[in-house]
């Protein structure tokens, strides 16, 4: 094949494209008139839209970049989640690959028993997901018995109202035992979403149709909705995980963390490699990998997921909660001191970034239509970790960007350039990416764009309160040096 | 520090210089007689344009090894069918892309070739768990995709149970290799007894060792034990030391020959004696014969084979990569292009529709013996049973189901 | 706060004086705990040969993961580096015997120079010409790659090392796999000596090759007992240096204290440079016996048992090298007890299991120093 120098410039005016477009967004999304933003978000929205429309022959966004753009919108979430636990809470977390997937195989499952007529996967996975939340929730807060009972569960409210009760008279109980207390509540909760959820999708039962006359239950409106459904409660499922895995493990150093969420990520690949065999999901497979899962993903979904992430991520950062984030980061001991609860926001952090993983998963599993294990080894598990330190640690525009430009680079030009050089050279692309990650990292190890934050995720300025002539002259949020020992 | 920095910078530039320039310049021998180097237009065999044929294989990831050898295996025959002037008198042109075994790599790489390059006709990948979303993807954009070594059924079955019209594999489809091993077992080895040993995750394992357990029982044979280990498992003695307390007769052990290198050495030195039985991954110049010495495997062919076609492609494969000799991989996607290629000769065109009538049509005599698809697009072909010696693989029997 | 959350009692002191509800987490740790007793119990009794077989594989294991865990817990030790391309210098150790032995014969040397020479001396001292030969390679290898990867980024954030040792073990792993380099096949691995497997019952006995064992007896090789000595002895060397010998000591004093100890004399980058070679002549020995024991090498062949000696080190208390010589040892007898005993598939789970059980209640390792205040 000879050498076509189209494709190259392509793929690299792509990776400008992909920037510029990031940086529209972002741009378009800040310090405007909320009618601007809304537009700027449609343009934005409709560019890439119209760009994936085929026009006779003619498409300037192929399958090969929309399925890049898929990945880079799922990985943007993954990289997000893992800033937050990371770069801005300082806690070196290598298992959001593992919630990744976690995320993944619940949405998947969801889907999957939808469109073979099988409601269970909702009601079940909603139930154990809303009771788990319940328990989570109800637990801690005052306002549980409220909440729960709200629920109209019953026997689920009793109960977790009953631990939620024996939790707080013994406010002095060491954390083992409080997990331990969590573990039980949540396998009561999953148990009782299966005594309660099975019998309410059997009632769906008829609406599904056959596979030649499809009943009402397999229209479009409602596969999206129950797509949205099933990605909300992937998400959801993976942040409750990773609320009853931090609760205890949050409490070890830095690297001994890190060490214990790449086990988790490992266990939860073990796992998955045994679906069929120790887990009761044959439909999944095991390491063979699970197909059949509908392709559902549409530029729509990613593009309002992608967003979800961001505005929340960024409205996380610059609210007081996200000081108290950061502040954890800084220094524990002076957080503590200045009346900050480590631990809760140590545990908020790891269940949101966690819940961004998890979304992602549900994102990514319904673009590919396929799940095998191999795609969440802890191997592959380092490139939402790569990402982050390449934007740059605690930079919401540097992660962003790194996720886009690393796929378009790895996946994108360097595919085109080296499929170009002949049958051998295919073979070097994993020797250049190493080669490129060296160098980018002694050349800039803070980061690729460091602490520069692009328009909408710039500090917020604030109107000067009276009584505090200082509040405006403080440092911004993503500025100081992330965590090291 | 600085200086050091600096210092450091330039090795590093060194170094993706020399990288860059390696492919052409070194030893690397599949770099060497590419017809990939020949700007094409000047080909003047090639009348008719370029055929593009795209070869998808995981040069990268967990089986680098079996990435290599299926795309040398493809190359050899795309650059055979060029020397006699190419396909309808086009030039073929191979597009080898890095899959990595791993969905996602795989998606990307089967959407480059489709979308950008325009390729029509795909090879490859190896890794059932790459070739499915592959087959998603190509079934729908009618492009063909023949995996060499993919042997799950998911790879050209739809979940439905519908055939994927484009997508063939070259490989055997597991029961008949089970059914084979089994009434070897029984018939020519007399075993009463046999070990399994299976990697769970793998289709071809388990869709073999399966097949096994049910022929073996059905003729009378006992399954004394079964352990599952992993891929990634170098240790087996813990899963040894059972075996060699059950005290079977055989030993199924049909993986690839990475594993058997390890469990079968590994057997001999806890004095296991009973004979390893296999299928077609055992088939490798890389497969310990000290180790596997005393075992048996099927395959589709043998190295002592006077078929015309194995011996020319042996020889061929020996000259075009320097010594280098194939294994059951490299036999395999040489099959299955050349399978691809003769059926574009049949159809005529390079119309996928077409193309797919000829190929499910075909009857090709293959490295891996006479080659006829059946209805699910699996490849019917005769078993042979070869006997691993300490110095080579030689040819034991005939066995017919 | 305005969140009055119970996740406020549970911040990070995890031994609070007076907790009434202790035992309901105990509790949970020593039911996991009988379960696991009462399994490994009754598989005893069931077969105590079996069982033994299953523990001495677990023991060859662990002392092979204890060779390499010597490197990151030193490491780690002095530079607070989580080395990650450590496991594909033992991959180049291993490739490193084989191209000696293999191509170029290096073990037959003393064969061919000193004649006269017994054939038992001859094969111990080519083999071990061979392991010398490794070692080298993987200490100038590791040198090199902190020079080149860890040295400029010494005063950067500690994650863009992190980050730069993953690109380095990318880059041996793929730049290995080249066909001109080692090329990406399973290489059948050629031994410098010869196995020999001896059997327990009724004394020792030699197995025959092709002889199978009476039964009831109790299998171990030459192999296994190279590799105990092996590692046991750099158990030692190990500890004499660090605690006897001069390097030893400014050693120790960089892992305490960088900048003072440099203020006392002490060249700090070279201790550090020494430290990686030192950590890459084990994991290099390793490599050597690992390929020995488990005689197929491909690139990736690091991968695995660097992580799980890293877990080893982790396990033990990461800086303390006893902790690492442990560790590897539990490590070895978990993944061998529940090949044997519960399922291979499950191998890997349990082991991170057990290590973030332990973390749980020894958040430093079993060895480590709780961690100190911050100044």
């Amino acid at each position: 094949m000879t050498f076509n120098l189209q494709f190259l410039v392509f793929s690299v005016l792509k990776i400008v494209a992909v920037l510029a477009w990031v940086y529209f967004v972002l741009w378009a999304l800040g310090r405007k008139p909320l009618w601007a933003k809304l537009v700027g978000i449609a343009v934005a929205f409709g560019v890439v839209q119209l760009a994936l429309t085929k026009v006779g022959d003619f498409q300037v966004m192929n399958d090969f970049d929309r399925g890049l753009l898929f990945q880079a919108c799922a990985m943007t979430m993954v990289a997000l989640g893992l800033n937050l636990i990371y770069g801005f809470n300082g806690q070196f977390s290598l298992g959001q690959w593992g919630f990744y997937g976690l995320g993944a195989y619940a949405a998947a499952d969801i889907t999957y028993r939808w469109v073979n007529g099988d409601a269970s996967g909702v009601f079940v996975a909603g139930l154990g997901v809303l009771l788990g939340g319940a328990m989570i929730l109800g637990v801690g807060r005052l306002a549980s018995g409220v909440f729960v009972a709200g629920l109209g569960v019953l026997l689920g409210g009793a109960m977790i109202l009953g631990v939620g009760r024996l939790v707080k008279r013994y406010k002095g109980m060491p954390i083992l035992s409080q997990f331990t207390l969590y573990l039980i509540g949540a396998v009561l909760a999953g148990f009782l979403a299966v005594v309660i959820g099975n019998p309410i999708a059997r009632a769906f039962a008829g609406g599904f149709g056959t596979v030649a006359a499809p009943g009402i239950l397999q229209s479009v409106p409602i596969q999206q909705a129950v797509f949205l459904l099933a990605v909300l409660i992937g998400g959801v499922f993976a942040a409750e995980i990773s609320f009853l895995f931090g609760l205890p493990v949050l409490t070890l150093g830095s690297d001994y963390f890190g060490i214990a969420t790449l086990g988790f990520s490992i266990v939860v690949q073990t796992l998955m490699v045994n679906t069929d065999t120790l887990l009761p999901f044959p439909e999944m497979k095991g390491g063979r990998g699970m197909i059949g899962i509908p392709k559902w993903t549409t530029w729509a979904w990613a593009f309002i997921f992608l967003m979800f992430a961001i505005i929340v991520m960024r409205n996380l950062i610059y609210s007081s909660t996200g000081r108290a984030i950061m502040s954890v980061r800084e220094d524990e001991t002076a957080g503590k001191a200045m009346g900050v609860d480590i631990a809760h926001y140590k545990l908020l952090s790891f269940v949101i970034g966690s819940l961004f993983a998890g979304l992602a998963g549900g994102i990514y599993a319904h673009y590919i239509g396929f799940l095998s294990p191999g795609t969440f080894d802890f191997i592959v598990g380092f490139n939402p970790l790569i990402i982050v330190v390449f934007g740059g640690l605690g930079s919401m525009t540097g992660t962003i960007a790194a996720s886009f430009g690393w796929l378009f680079f790895l996946e994108g030009l360097l595919r085109v350039l080296l499929g170009q050089l002949g049958t051998e050279a295919p073979t070097w692309r994993y020797v250049l990416y190493p080669i490129t990650l060296l160098l980018l990292m002694l050349l800039r190890p803070q980061g690729l764009l460091g602490n520069v934050e692009w328009g909408f995720l710039k500090r917020p300025i604030y109107p000067p309160r009276k009584d505090s002539p200082a509040a405006t002259a403080a440092p911004p949020g993503g500025e100081l040096q992330p965590a090291g020992e | 520090m600085r200086l050091f920095k600096l210092v450091s910078l330039i090795v590093l530039v060194a170094l993706v210089l020399s990288a860059c320039a390696a492919p052409t310049a070194a030893p690397a021998p599949a770099a060497k007689a590419e017809p990939t180097k020949a700007p094409a237009a000047a080909a003047p065999a090639a009348t008719g344009g370029d055929l593009k044929v795209a070869v998808l294989a995981p040069l990268s990831g967990a089986v680098p090894t079996f990435g290599v050898m299926t795309r040398d295996g493809a190359l050899l025959a795309i650059e055979e069918w060029n020397a006699k002037g190419g396909v309808n008198g086009k030039k073929i042109v191979p597009i080898v892309e890095d899959s990595q075994c791993t969905p996602d790599p795989a998606v990307n790489a089967a959407n480059k070739v489709i979308d950008q390059d325009k390729v029509k006709f795909i090879v490859g990948e190896v890794c059932s768990k790459a070739s499915i979303p592959i087959s998603e993807i190509a079934n729908a954009k009618k492009v063909i995709q023949i995996s060499p070594t993919s042997t799950n059924t998911d790879v050209t079955v739809m979940k439905d149970g519908k055939v994927k019209d484009y997508i063939f594999r070259a490989c055997f489809i597991d029961p008949f290799q089970g059914k084979v091993g089994a009434k070897f077992a029984t018939e020519n080895l007399k075993a009463k007894t046999a070990f399994l040993l299976l990697d769970q995750a793998n289709d071809y394992v388990k869709g073999l060792s399966e097949e096994f357990e049910k022929a073996f029982t059905a003729s009378g044979g006992k399954i004394v034990g079964k352990e599952t280990y992993t891929a990634k498992d170098t240790d087996f003695s813990a899963i040894l030391a059972k075996v060699a307390a059950a005290k079977p007769d055989v030993i199924y052990l049909p993986d690839y020959y990475n594993i058997v290198n390890l469990a079968a050495k590994q057997a001999k030195e806890k004095g296991i004696t009973a004979p390893f039985l296999g299928g077609d991954g055992w088939d490798s110049a890389d497969l310990d014969l000290k180790a596997a010495a005393g075992g048996y495997f099927t395959n589709h062919y043998s190295p002592d084979s006077t078929a015309p076609e194995a011996v020319a492609f042996m020889k061929a494969f020996k000259d075009k990569y320097k010594g280098a000799t194939p294994d059951a991989l490299a036999a395999l996607a040489y099959d299955a292009t050349n399978l691809l290629l003769n059926s574009i000769k049949t159809a005529g065109s390079d119309d996928t529709d077409k193309v797919k009538a000829a190929m499910e049509g075909i009857s090709m005599p293959g490295v891996s013996g006479k080659i006829t698809f059946d209805k699910q697009h699996n490849p019917i072909k005769a078993a042979t049973i070869l006997k691993v010696t300490p110095d080579k693989v030689v040819f034991d029997s005939v066995v017919n189901p | 706060m305005a969140q009055a959350s119970i996740s406020q009692k549970s911040s990070l002191a995890a031994r609070r004086p007076g907790a009434r509800f202790a035992w309901i987490g105990q509790g949970f740790l020593l039911l996991l705990a009988l379960g696991v007793v009462y399994i490994l119990v009754t598989s005893f009794l069931k077969d105590p040969m079996l069982f033994a077989q299953v523990v001495l594989s677990g023991l060859q294991l662990g002392f092979v993961y204890a060779l390499i865990a010597l490197g990151y817990t030193m490491v780690y030790g002095i530079v607070r580096l989580i080395n990650f391309a450590h496991g594909d210098v033992f991959m180049v150790g291993a490739f490193v015997s084989y191209y000696a032995v293999a191509r170029f014969q290096l073990h037959l040397w003393p064969q061919l120079v000193l004649k006269g020479l017994s054939p038992g001396a001859a094969v111990v001292i080519g083999s071990v010409t061979v392991m010398l030969l490794s070692m080298l390679v993987c200490m100038a290898l590791a040198v090199v790659i902190e020079r080149v990867a860890y040295k400029p980024l010494r005063d950067a954030p500690r994650i863009a090392a992190l980050i730069t040792a993953i690109g380095v073990s990318f880059f041996l792993e793929y730049y290995g796999a080249l066909n001109f380099v080692f090329s990406p096949r399973f290489i059948p691995y050629q031994r410098p000596f010869e196995v020999v497997t001896f059997y327990v019952n009724n004394g020792i006995h030699q197995l025959q090759p092709g002889q199978a064992p009476p039964s009831g007896s109790l299998l171990f090789s030459n192999i296994f007992l190279i590799i105990m000595v092996a590692s046991i002895g750099m158990q030692v060397v190990l500890q004499y240096l660090v605690r006897r010998t001069k390097i030893g000591k400014a050693m120790r004093a960089s892992s305490v204290d960088k900048a003072t100890a440099r203020l006392m004399g002490i060249n700090v980058d070279g201790i550090i440079s020494f430290t990686f070679a030192l950590g890459a002549a084990f994991a290099g020995l390793g490599g050597v016996l690992y390929a020995i024991a488990y005689p197929s090498i491909n690139t990736l062949m690091g991968v695995l048992p660097g992580l799980k000696a890293f877990v080893a080190a982790v396990l033990g208390g990461i800086g303390s090298i006893p902790g690492a010589f442990v560790g590897a040892l539990i490590m070895g007898q978990a993944e061998a007890l529940t090949m044997g005993y519960i399922s291979t598939p499950m191998r890997d789970a349990v082991a991170f299991t057990i290590l973030i059980l332990v973390l749980l209640v020894r958040p430093r390792g079993i060895f480590g120093e709780p961690e100190q205040e911050k100044a």
